[in-house]
């Protein structure tokens, strides 16, 4: 029965094939590593996909008054200062870089009048800032970087789950996983791995996210070792659909807002006017007026003295208001709001939302050129994540780096539309580069742990063992509704404390986890791990929001109202400990002086 | 609560394979692929399915439902009239992994044969400038999700389950792509005859009428890009200008040709 498990062994090992997960791999081949890349999914099929309006970057091709200078200080903004300031800096430094290398890996992006990169408006920037194709930039995205990856030889192992990060003492030395066509194991012993596994939205019910967003990266950082940061700033999109019920939580991109698109209640207010921050209200047009001639200045692509429209203010304030006016009784019929963009010419909505236009007119039955969507908050996106270095994605545990959604610090307490796309391949690069860097420095692969993988074999198979025991579905979901009604957009001590229990729990009930049918493509399989680490980022969401005691960007307590100062200055720190999760704090890393300026007013 | 019939294929490689009845409850709205979930989740949790997005927007849903190649995630149920079963088996053109996953594996080699995008040397990205009406062709063909519906029904490639000579409309899709991208300077008229086995298609336009993303598959990519290969090596003008040029047939242009239509 004893056989030898098929071993694949790089200089870098990538796990995940998003934006940064294949921006990370490109650099690192580039920069001579053998660079292995494993993602759960077919290549071309990650997350990144589905991201819509745009990829934030200061070419200031349409505001020639943009720069990185105030891009850093936006995003900072937007993240309540609790950013890591050197990665807002390398972040808005570089991300027109890797925008034109993307045109020049053969990008198509929408035009400006005189033929250059077009820049759409999005909340929180203060300038048309967002590249774009219609609203389908992730796909073009990563359609690009696949076959960049593709064309620069990169091994690439495809539908392939990582279980199990491998380690010595030191250092970590390998991934154990298994394909999932057949079930059989693999290991990839590498010198340094990079995780790029993205989010953690299917620990919710409600979610804009894909099923393979389970946390894995952020699970198996804190099973090695590492440290998670500010994991509890989970984003909620301010616009999901709400209906029909197949499809609640299915994103609604901001760029229907950035084209116009208006907010409203049930008895037709447009109740963003109530809810504008007063420290940023003039950051905004006063009249419906003003509004309207900033739309169609937009529109035309010309400039206007005209400010943005309320609904473009930062997700963490739409989404508590849309939540807030469904539960004081002005929500539409199936508790959202609506949005409505039909006031602008159809032909102008269908080219600059077509998949929008589409999306509404086949799954729920709506045109979005002659009336309203209606919208609520969904899951989208966790600004926490694996603590990197700056510089180079360096997790705090030897040979382990992280790029894009899973990794922490970069976003602060809320993230700003757009930077996301940004943020992968500034980071993608980044790290991609300091993992090879690590490699090259690194004598030679180390000694894969025999007992380790033994185990990680043992947990493998293990739930066909116990057939008729508990089933990973149920417990899936019974963590979905305790993230979703416990750990959701407004957070009291009572909830958080109940969400722990009952997380722990269900982590008792997890050994217990029994599966049925054979090893090749088994979903109920695949789902036994990723509910291990979902319930080890929920846990950590839920620890991080309890120890908060305030009320900060997209973290919002009932019981603590207001932002204290004596937070201002704080990240969440979470590692494993003897007895379980362990949650501290850390400073946030101090403004160098140069920058200071940039943000001096704030 | 009203409950549709669905018949999904489950099977591996190597067995027969049947349809089994699952009854699923329907709630508004609910589509394909949440009938599938729901089953796996109550009824065969080794129910295999490929999916990521339930958007539309990954295209890794791909079936064969009553027949004809769709994205589960975009097929509601609504469209099928009540009591009908509806029947789900897997992309028929590619090998069963099991139940409704396809190995699609060898779409990725004929991918990564495809002569890359390439820039002009000697112009600096600096310089370049485009208008939206110039790219919005290349923007139609770049909208494709690599469902590879349009493959399974491409009675070409279904009719050569091995040795295919034919790259299949999605390459032709994304060899226009390429062609047609105002900076390219690639030839790959060679590789489209030779390789692809561009000749093979005859224009019956299944492909076009099974993209979720409306492509024109065959008008806007195949025929244009047949019409290249065919001024090249079948136009007996340009066969003879190249001829008195010294230049063979089976050469590409050289650089002053540039990228000729």
């Amino acid at each position: 029965m004893k056989e030898t498990i098929e071993r694949h062994p790089h200089d870098v090992l990538v796990v995940g094939a998003g934006g940064a997960g294949l921006r990370a791999a490109i650099e690192a081949a580039d920069q001579g590593a053998s660079v292995g890349l494993v993602c759960k999914s077919l290549l071309g099929k990650a997350h990144t996909v589905m991201a819509e309006g745009g990829v934030a970057a200061a070419l200031a091709h349409v505001a020639p008054a943009d720069s990185w200078q105030v891009h850093f200080r936006d995003t900072m903004v937007g993240g309540k200062l609790l950013n890591n300031p050197r990665m807002a800096e390398l972040h808005a430094q570089e991300a027109p870089d890797r925008v034109r290398e993307l045109e020049r890996w053969g990008a198509v992006f929408d035009r400006t009048a005189d033929g250059r990169i077009l820049q759409r408006p999005f909340g929180g920037h203060s300038h048309p800032r967002l590249a774009h194709v219609g609203d389908r930039t992730g796909l073009e995205m990563i359609r690009t970087l696949q076959d960049r990856a593709v064309g620069a030889g990169i091994a690439v192992y495809m539908e392939c789950t990582i279980s199990h990060l491998l380690t010595q003492p030191d250092r970590v030395t390998g991934a154990f996983g298994y394909w999932r066509a057949t079930g059989r194991p693999v290991v990839f012993p590498a010198k340094t791995i990079v995780l790029a596994t993205g989010g953690v939205g299917r620990a919710y019910q409600v979610s804009s996210n894909s099923w393979e967003y389970s946390g894995d990266g952020h699970a198996l950082a804190c099973l090695a070792g590492a440290e998670l940061l500010d994991m509890e700033f989970v984003q909620f999109h301010p616009t999901g659909m709400v209906w029909p019920p197949g499809v609640k939580g299915l994103l609604v991109t901001e760029a229907v807002r950035g084209e116009g698109g208006i907010l409203r209640n049930k008895d037709g207010e447009r109740f963003m006017w109530k809810y504008l921050p007063e420290d940023r209200r003039h950051e905004y047009a006063a009249t419906d007026e003003e509004a309207t001639t900033w739309v169609e200045a937009q529109s035309a692509a010309r400039s206007t003295d005209a400010r943005r429209p309320p609904e473009l203010s930062t997700r963490d304030n739409v989404s508590r208001a849309i939540y807030t006016e469904v539960r004081e009784g002005r929500g539409t019929e199936h508790g959202g709001v609506f949005l409505d963009i039909s006031y602008l010419p159809a032909e102008h909505v269908r080219r600059k939302l077509p998949s929008m236009y589409e999306q509404f007119k086949e799954l729920a039955d709506v045109d979005i050129t002659t009336g309203p969507m209606e919208v609520g908050p969904t899951t989208h996106y966790i600004m926490g994540g694996i603590r990197v270095d700056a510089d180079t994605g360096a997790t705090t545990r030897q040979g382990l780096f992280a790029a894009g959604e899973v990794a922490g610090g970069m976003h602060g307490a809320n993230r700003l539309g757009g930077n996301s796309l940004s943020d992968l391949l500034v980071f993608g690069q980044r790290t991609g580069a300091g993992a090879a860097a690590a490699a090259a420095a690194a004598p030679e692969l180390r000694h894969i742990d025999p007992i380790q993988v033994r185990e990680a074999e043992r947990d493998l198979s293990a739930p066909f063992d116990r057939p008729g025991r508990a089933d990973p579905h149920r417990l899936h979901e019974e963590l979905q509704s305790t993230m979703q009604s416990q750990v959701g957009i407004f957070r009291t001590e009572a909830d958080l404390e109940e969400a722990i229990r009952r997380i722990g729990d269900l982590r008792s009930r997890w050994p217990d986890i029994g599966i049925s049918g054979g090893r090749p493509y088994n979903p109920g399989w695949d789902l036994v791990f990723e509910v291990r680490n979902m319930l080890i980022v929920s846990e950590a969401i839920a620890r991080s929001a309890l120890q908060r005691r305030e009320s900060r960007g997209a973290h919002s307590r009932l019981d603590y109202t207001e932002p204290d100062p004596a937070w201002a200055r704080l990240n969440s720190v979470v590692r494993l400990a003897d007895d379980g999760l362990e949650v501290t704090t850390a400073s946030v890393p101090e403004l160098p002086d140069e920058l200071r300026p940039l943000i001096e007013t704030e | 609560m009203p409950e549709a019939q669905l018949r999904v294929f489950r099977g591996s490689p190597g067995s027969s394979g049947r349809l089994v009845d699952y009854d699923v409850p329907v709630e508004e709205g609910m589509v394909v692929l949440d009938a599938l979930h729901w089953v796996q989740a109550h009824l065969a949790p080794d129910l295999a399915v490929r999916w990521n997005c339930k958007a539309a927007k990954c295209g890794s849903c791909g079936a064969e439902v009553n027949g004809r190649p769709r994205l589960t995630c975009k097929t509601r149920l609504s469209d099928f009239a009540e009591g009908e079963p509806i029947t789900v088996e897997p992309m028929r053109a590619f090998p069963l992994v099991k139940d409704l996953v396809v190995d699609v594996s060898w779409n990725y080699e004929v991918n990564r044969r495809i002569p890359p995008f390439q820039p002009p040397p000697d112009r600096p990205q600096e310089t370049w400038r485009w208008q939206q009406e110039d790219i919005e062709r290349v923007q139609e063909f770049r909208k494709c999700i690599e469902c590879f519906l349009c493959q399974d029904v491409c009675h070409v490639l279904r009719n050569h389950e091995t040795e295919r000579p034919f790259m299949g409309p999605r390459f032709l899709v994304r060899a226009a792509g390429l062609e047609m991208h105002p900076m390219d300077t690639a030839d790959r008229t060679s590789h489209l005859k030779d390789e692809g086995g561009i000749g093979f298609c005859n224009i019956t336009k299944c492909c076009t009428e099974v993209c979720p993303e409306h492509i024109k598959i065959t008008d806007n990519a195949i025929i244009p890009l047949k019409e290249r290969v065919a001024d090249r090596y079948y136009d007996p003008i340009q066969i003879a200008w190249r001829k008195l040029r010294g230049r063979g047939s089976e050469t590409g242009p050289a650089a002053d040709d540039g990228n000729a239509p």
